[in-house]
């Protein structure tokens, strides 16, 4: 009973001084992004291989997110004759939620665990002690520039998921199943706000960013510099990025919608 | 990859953003139609408002012509007093004996305000009351005056 008692609370001791260690790589990293005033070409390639290189798969998904949902949305909402709020329900669903939730976990599955695979392998073949042998701050190097385009490009490739999705679901409402096209657009537009809808949506964007930018980085540059060690740093990667994005979105919708 | 080609998908990226959030404003949201600062106000003020919402269309022969702005309740009166965006282009269009009345679109839709023009020769300025109004229809209470009568007359 003991034992146990002590294993539970070592894991939590062991949990908390990990939460601990990140907070302060986040500041010492949040310290270093002034550095790529000066070197913008890094935050371009980082952009490149966290944006660009995410761009198909955002885009492929939120089409046929969108087709799904008005196909769905079409079979439900006939029953009450109300065919016409089919585009309402794709965009707010898609502005408010999927747009960004979804492009969140596609980016965690893509560029985080890149992310965290690169600089892990960084680690290991001892790259990042070479950087500080040559008097280079990893930081502002590696760990600033991969950061702050986690922390842009998430909500943007949200927008593109939104505005593609709704494409999907006119090309089905409108040309498969036939809905009054003016009807689908005026519906949805009476409906979604540009500031609270696709604001607020961009902003969780911004969180999902952030969050899976630092929780990428982090586990990358805390993992054990083995292959194994790699391997299951890219695994937690994807498993907290998901679960706190899934986390944070129920926190920021009930803020607030 | 050599870095211009990496700044060239760079910056089509940033472009295909800017068009997504242009479709998100202009296709999407209605961030292009009613905005405050085009158009003027009028006010009326209803017994009962019903499900009637802000950003709620106004209508005049079904045709749109501005949306609910604000919807309060006017404490001296103790009736609704609902705030019309009317659009620019309608402007010295409604004459003053204009009636609004609230609206359900089709028996699930959402309420909307309808404007039916009367015959006065003056017209509505901006800041001017609405003074003839016709109340929501309220279903529950309507069924509950049916029930009454026909309890009362048994």
């Amino acid at each position: 009973m003991i034992d146990f008692l002590q294993r539970f609370g070592r894991g939590w001791i062991n949990k908390v001084e990990r939460l601990g260690r990140a907070t302060v790589f986040l500041v010492h990293m949040l310290g270093a992004l002034f550095s790529l005033l000066k070197r913008p070409s890094l935050l371009v390639k980082q952009l490149h291989a966290n944006g660009v290189m995410t761009l198909s798969i955002v885009l492929v998904s939120g089409l046929f997110v969108g087709m799904v949902l008005a196909l769905q949305a079409y079979n439900t909402l006939i029953d009450f004759g109300q065919e016409n709020r089919v585009g309402t329900l794709v965009a707010l669903t898609l502005v408010r939620e999927l747009g960004p939730v979804v492009t969140g976990l596609l980016f965690a599955g893509r560029a985080g665990s890149a992310m965290t695979a690169e600089i892990g392998l960084m680690k290991a073949t001892e790259q990042l002690s070479g950087l500080e042998m040559m008097a280079v701050d990893p930081y502002k190097r590696v760990f600033a520039p991969r950061f702050l385009a986690g922390f842009i490009a998430l909500p943007m490739l949200a927008a593109m998921f939104s505005a593609v999705g709704v494409m999907g679901g006119h090309l089905v409402g409108v040309e498969v199943l036939g809905i009054d096209a003016s009807a689908f657009w005026s519906q949805m537009q009476s409906a979604t706000s540009f500031t609270s809808d696709v604001g607020n949506g961009l902003i969780k964007g911004l969180v999902f960013g952030f969050v899976v930018s630092w929780i990428a980085i982090f586990e990358g540059a805390d993992c054990i510099p083995t292959s194994e060690g790699v391997s299951s740093a890219t695994t937690r990667t994807v498993v907290y990025s998901s679960l706190a994005i899934l986390g944070l979105d129920f926190l920021l919708t009930a803020v607030m919608f | 990859m050599n870095s211009r080609a990496i700044e060239v998908m760079v910056g089509v990226f940033m472009l295909l953003f800017f068009g997504a959030i242009f479709v998100l404003a202009t296709k999407i949201s209605n961030l292009t139609s009613f905005s405050s600062s085009e158009g003027y106000t009028l006010v009326a003020k209803f017994e009962n408002v019903g499900g009637l919402k802000p950003r709620a269309s106004v209508a005049a022969s079904g045709v749109k012509v501005g949306e609910v702005t604000k919807i309060t309740y006017d404490a001296e009166t103790f009736e609704a007093s609902v705030s019309l965006s009317i659009d620019e282009k309608f402007s010295d269009t409604f004459p003053t004996d204009t009636t609004a009345s609230i609206y359900t679109a089709g028996l699930l839709g959402e309420q909307y305000i309808g404007l039916d023009p009367g015959a006065e020769i003056d017209m509505l300025q901006n800041t001017d009351e609405i003074t003839l109004t016709q109340s929501a229809i309220v279903l529950e209470r309507l069924i509950g005056q049916v029930l009454f009568s026909r309890s009362g007359g048994s």
